[in-house]
C-alpha cells in the first residue's frame, strides 16, 4: 500500500514539465507495475496500465485518464550571467519573481526567478508586473560558466518544497495533477484485491498543460467503451469566492455539463451517495479544462465523466490540496468500476 | 588573513534560516551571543535588544588604542500577522521595505515556532488580462496556515521568506544575507580580535525599521571611529533591450567588497575610505566603491552620536535583497573579511590626525 502523503511528496519534488514528463512517469511506472497487468508507454509518453477484467472477452474497457505533466519555465537565451525565460503552460507572471526553481541544464542548477531593478526595465514598467519577457533566471553562474552549462530549450521547474500544512493538507507546487494521480494508484491498488468485470486502463497522461496530446491520443489508440478524466478545480480561498469555488478538503467534485454524459453523471452520483463521500456538482457549462475535452471527442466519441479534488492557488507554487479528497476520489473510482456490470454501456442511453 | 571555510559557511547557514524580523530579533541574538562570550571581554544585551561586546586590545602595548565600533545588523526585513480571519487565513503587513511584487506564491515560516504558510494568488484560470497588467494589492493576500492546521499563530507574530539557505557552487542563495553577511563576519572579527584596537563590536536591532539599534548602541560605546558592516544590492544585469550601458549597477558580483563613499544617511569619513582603499590596494585584496546614492546603513546613526564619530561602511554585494531569495559570491564575502581585518589590524591613532581627504 503506498501512503498517499508521501507518495504524493514524492510526486510533486519529480520533474515532468509538459512534453518532458519522463522523471514522473518513471516514478508512477514503479508505483503501477505491481498492480497492473500490463504497462505501457504511448508514442508520446503517455503512461498506459492495464488491470484485466474478469468478464469474458472481448470485454468493455474503461479509461482513467490523470495527467502527470505540470507547468513551470524553458530557457528562452542568455542576458549576461542571467537567463531569459519563457513559460510551459499557464502561469501568471505576477507569482513569479523571487520564485525558487531547479535549471535541468547539463546538471542540476538551483537558482531563482529575478525581477531586474526598475532602472533596466522599460520606463513605463513602473510599479506594475513585470512581463515575462523581461524577467530572468539566476543559477549564480558567471556568464561563461552558463553558455557551457545551460542551453535554449533546458527546463526550469519550480523548486518550492511540499509543504504539511497539518495532517490533512498539502501545499506546494504540480499538486495539479499528481494529486489525481495518487487518487488514481488508490483506486487501483483497491481494485487489485477485488474482481472487476471491465478492463481498466490507467492511463498518466502527457502534455494536457498545453495541447492535451495526451488523452487525445491515448482514448483513440485504446478504443475505450467509457473515459473518466480525475483532475483539480478551484478551492475556496483567497482569490476564489464560493459562487466559483468548492471548500478544500470537505469534499470532492462531480462534472456536470456538455462534457460529461448525464446517465455517467447519475451513477457516479448514486455511487457517492451510497458510500457517504461529500461531493459536489461541478456546472461545466462550456469546457471542462480537462483531459475530458480531448477524450470525449475521440473517434466515434466516448461517454465521458469528470472528477475533481479542490485546490487552492491553482497554477502556483504554493497550491493546496486536502489529502482526504484525494482518498475520496480513489474510493468513489474504485467502487464505481466494481460494481460496473458488462451491460452497463446498454443501460447507459439518451432517453430520459 | 581569515579564510571563509566550512565552518564560516556552517554558521551562515544558521543565522539565515534563522528568523528575525526587525524588533523580533532573538532567534538570531541566541546564536550571537553563543557564538561571541566565549571569545570577548564583555558581553551586555542592551534595553533595545543589541548585543554589544568588547575586546580589549593588547594591554600592554605603547600608546593609546583607538575604541573602534563595528556595527552588523540583526534584523531582517519580513512581515506581522495583523488580523486572524479565521479558518488558517491571516492578514499581514511588511516589516520593513518589500516590493508587494516579490510577495505572491510564497511560503513563509509564521511566529516563533516556524508554523509553515502560503502567500496564495488567485488562480490564472479566473483572472482577466487587465488584471494581469496590475500588481497584486497587499490588501488583497493572505497568510494562509491551511484550513485543519492545529498550530497556533496570533496576531502580532511576525513571519519571514521560508528560504533555505543554498549553496549553488561559487554562490550562495539564502534569505536575509542583508545582513547576516555583517553578522557572520563581525563574529569573525571578535573571534580574530585586532590587539592594536579595542574592537566594540555592536550586534544591532531594527536597522531595517530606521537605523534604531545602532544610534543607542554608538552612546554606550562612544567610540572613536564607526564601520557599518552590510550588505548592498548589486544591480548589475544588462538593460531590457541589451542597448544602453546600466549606469546605476549600485555595486557589481564578484567585484569585491563595497566601500561606501555617500549615501542617503551617510557621507563617509574621507580618511576611513582612504585607510580601506590603501590598505585593499597594498595586500590585493579586491574591492568596489559603490556608486553613490540612496539607501542607509548603521553608520547613518553612528555618525551622528554624541560629538559626532567619523564612519564608513563596507557591504558585501548581493543580488535581489529585501526578497525570498538573494544571492551573491563567496569570494565577495571572503574580500570582505580579510578586508576588514586587515584594515582594523593597520589602524593607529594617527588617522584622525591625518589629513581630511580622500584620494584614493
Amino acid at each position: 500500500m503506498i501512503n498517499t502523503l508521501e507518495f504524493l511528496k514524492v510526486l510533486i519534488s519529480a520533474p515532468g514539465l509538459s512534453g518532458f514528463e519522463g522523471p514522473v512517469s518513471q516514478i508512477i511506472s514503479e508505483a503501477w507495475e505491481p498492480i497492473t497487468d500490463e504497462l505501457q508507454t504511448s508514442r508520446v509518453g503517455s503512461l498506459q496500465g492495464l488491470q484485466r477484467g474478469i468478464g469474458p472477452e472481448p470485454r468493455p474497457k474503461i479509461l482513467l485518464a490523470t495527467h502527470m505533466d505540470a507547468i513551470g519555465l524553458m530557457v528562452a537565451g542568455y542576458a549576461g550571467d542571467c537567463l531569459r525565460i519563457t513559460s510551459i503552460g499557464g502561469v501568471d507572471h505576477r507569482v513569479l519573481p523571487g520564485q525558487l526553481v531547479t535549471v535541468h541544464g547539463r546538471e542540476e542548477f538551483p537558482g531563482l526567478v529575478a525581477q531586474p531593478p526598475a532602472n533596466l526595465l522599460p520606463v513605463e514598467n513602473g510599479k506594475k508586473p513585470v512581463v515575462i519577457g523581461h524577467l530572468l533566471v539566476d543559477v549564480g553562474l558567471t556568464a561563461e560558466e552558463l553558455r557551457e552549462k545551460v542551453r535554449v530549450g533546458d527546463l526550469i521547474s519550480f523548486a518550492q518544497e511540499p509543504l504539511e500544512m497539518g495532517k490533512n493538507t498539502l501545499a506546494g507546487h504540480s499538486l495539479d495533477n499528481r494529486a489525481s494521480v495518487v487518487a488514481l494508484t488508490l483506486a487501483l491498488e483497491d481494485l487489485r484485491e477485488r474482481s472487476h468485470a471491465w478492463d481498466v486502463w490507467a492511463v498518466a497522461t502527457v502534455q494536457e498543460e498545453e495541447t492535451m496530446a495526451g488523452a487525445m491520443t491515448s482514448a483513440f489508440g485504446l478504443r475505450p467503451d467509457l473515459t473518466v478524466a480525475i483532475d483539480v478545480t478551484f478551492a475556496e480561498g483567497p482569490g476564489a469566492p464560493s459562487h466559483l469555488a468548492y471548500p478544500l478538503g470537505k469534499g470532492i467534485t462531480l462534472g456536470w455539463g456538455s462534457t460529461v454524459h448525464p446517465a455517467l453523471y447519475a451513477k457516479f452520483k448514486e455511487i457517492a451517495q451510497e458510500l457517504e463521500i461529500p461531493f459536489a456538482l461541478e456546472p461545466l457549462p462550456g469546457r471542462s479544462g480537462t483531459d475530458a475535452d480531448a477524450l470525449q471527442i475521440s473517434a466515434m466519441g466516448v461517454p465521458t465523466m469528470v472528477l475533481s479534488i479542490p485546490l487552492r492557488y491553482m497554477h502556483t507554487p504554493v497550491e493546496m490540496v486536502g489529502i482526504k479528497d484525494i482518498k475520496r476520489i480513489g474510493r468513489l473510482l474504485a467502487e464505481f468500476i466494481a460494481h460496473l456490470p458488462l451491460d452497463f454501456m446498454e443501460t447507459l442511453t439518451w432517453d430520459e | 588573513m581569515l579564510e571563509i571555510g566550512q565552518k564560516q559557511l556552517e554558521l551562515l547557514e544558521r543565522l539565515t534560516n534563522a528568523s528575525a524580523v526587525s524588533g523580533d530579533e532573538g532567534a538570531v541574538r541566541k546564536i550571537v551571543l553563543e557564538e561571541v562570550t566565549p571569545h570577548s571581554d564583555q558581553v551586555q544585551v542592551d534595553a533595545m535588544g543589541n548585543v554589544l561586546v568588547t575586546c580589549r586590545g593588547d594591554a600592554n602595548a605603547d600608546g593609546e588604542r583607538l575604541k573602534v565600533m563595528l556595527a552588523a545588523h540583526m534584523d531582517e526585513v519580513g512581515f506581522m500577522v495583523t488580523s486572524d480571519e479565521k479558518k488558517g487565513l491571516y492578514r499581514f503587513s511588511c516589516v520593513g521595505g518589500i516590493d508587494p511584487r516579490q510577495l505572491v506564491g510564497k511560503s513563509l515560516w509564521v511566529g516563533s515556532d516556524r508554523v509553515p504558510g502560503v502567500i496564495g494568488a488567485k488562480p490564472i484560470h479566473l483572472t482577466k488580462r487587465e488584471e494581469r497588467e496590475n500588481a497584486i494589492s497587499l490588501d488583497s493576500l493572505r497568510i494562509d496556515i491551511g484550513p485543519e492546521s492545529d498550530s497556533k499563530i496570533k496576531v502580532g507574530d511576525t513571519a519571514t521568506f521560508a528560504t533555505k539557505f543554498a549553496r549553488l557552487g561559487k554562490s550562495i542563495r539564502a534569505k536575509a544575507l542583508d545582513d547576516r553577511f555583517g553578522v557572520a563576519t563581525l563574529i569573525e572579527l571578535v573571534k580574530h580580535a585586532p590587539q592594536n584596537i579595542d574592537l566594540l563590536a555592536a550586534f544591532t536591532v531594527q536597522e531595517e525599521v530606521g537605523l534604531r539599534g545602532a544610534g543607542v548602541a554608538a552612546y554606550t560605546f562612544n567610540p572613536d571611529l564607526g564601520f557599518a558592516l552590510d550588505c548592498t544590492h548589486a544591480r548589475d544585469f544588462l538593460p531590457w533591450d541589451e542597448e544602453d550601458e546600466n549606469a546605476s549597477y549600485n555595486t557589481r558580483l564578484g567585484a569585491g567588497p563595497a566601500i561606501y563613499v555617500a549615501d542617503a544617511r551617510t557621507l563617509s569619513d574621507p580618511r576611513l575610505i582612504t585607510h580601506l582603499v590603501s590598505t585593499a590596494q597594498d595586500l590585493e585584496i579586491p574591492y568596489q566603491l559603490r556608486q553613490p546614492g540612496g539607501g542607509g546603513t548603521d553608520a547613518g546613526a553612528i555618525h551622528r552620536q554624541r560629538a559626532g564619530v567619523p564612519s564608513v561602511t563596507v557591504s558585501v554585494p548581493a543580488r535581489y535583497l529585501h526578497t525570498a531569495a538573494s544571492l551573491a559570491r563567496l569570494a565577495d564575502w571572503e574580500a570582505a573579511l580579510a578586508l576588514m581585518h586587515a584594515a582594523l589590524s593597520r589602524l593607529t591613532p594617527d588617522i584622525l590626525e591625518s589629513e581630511r581627504s580622500y584620494c584614493g
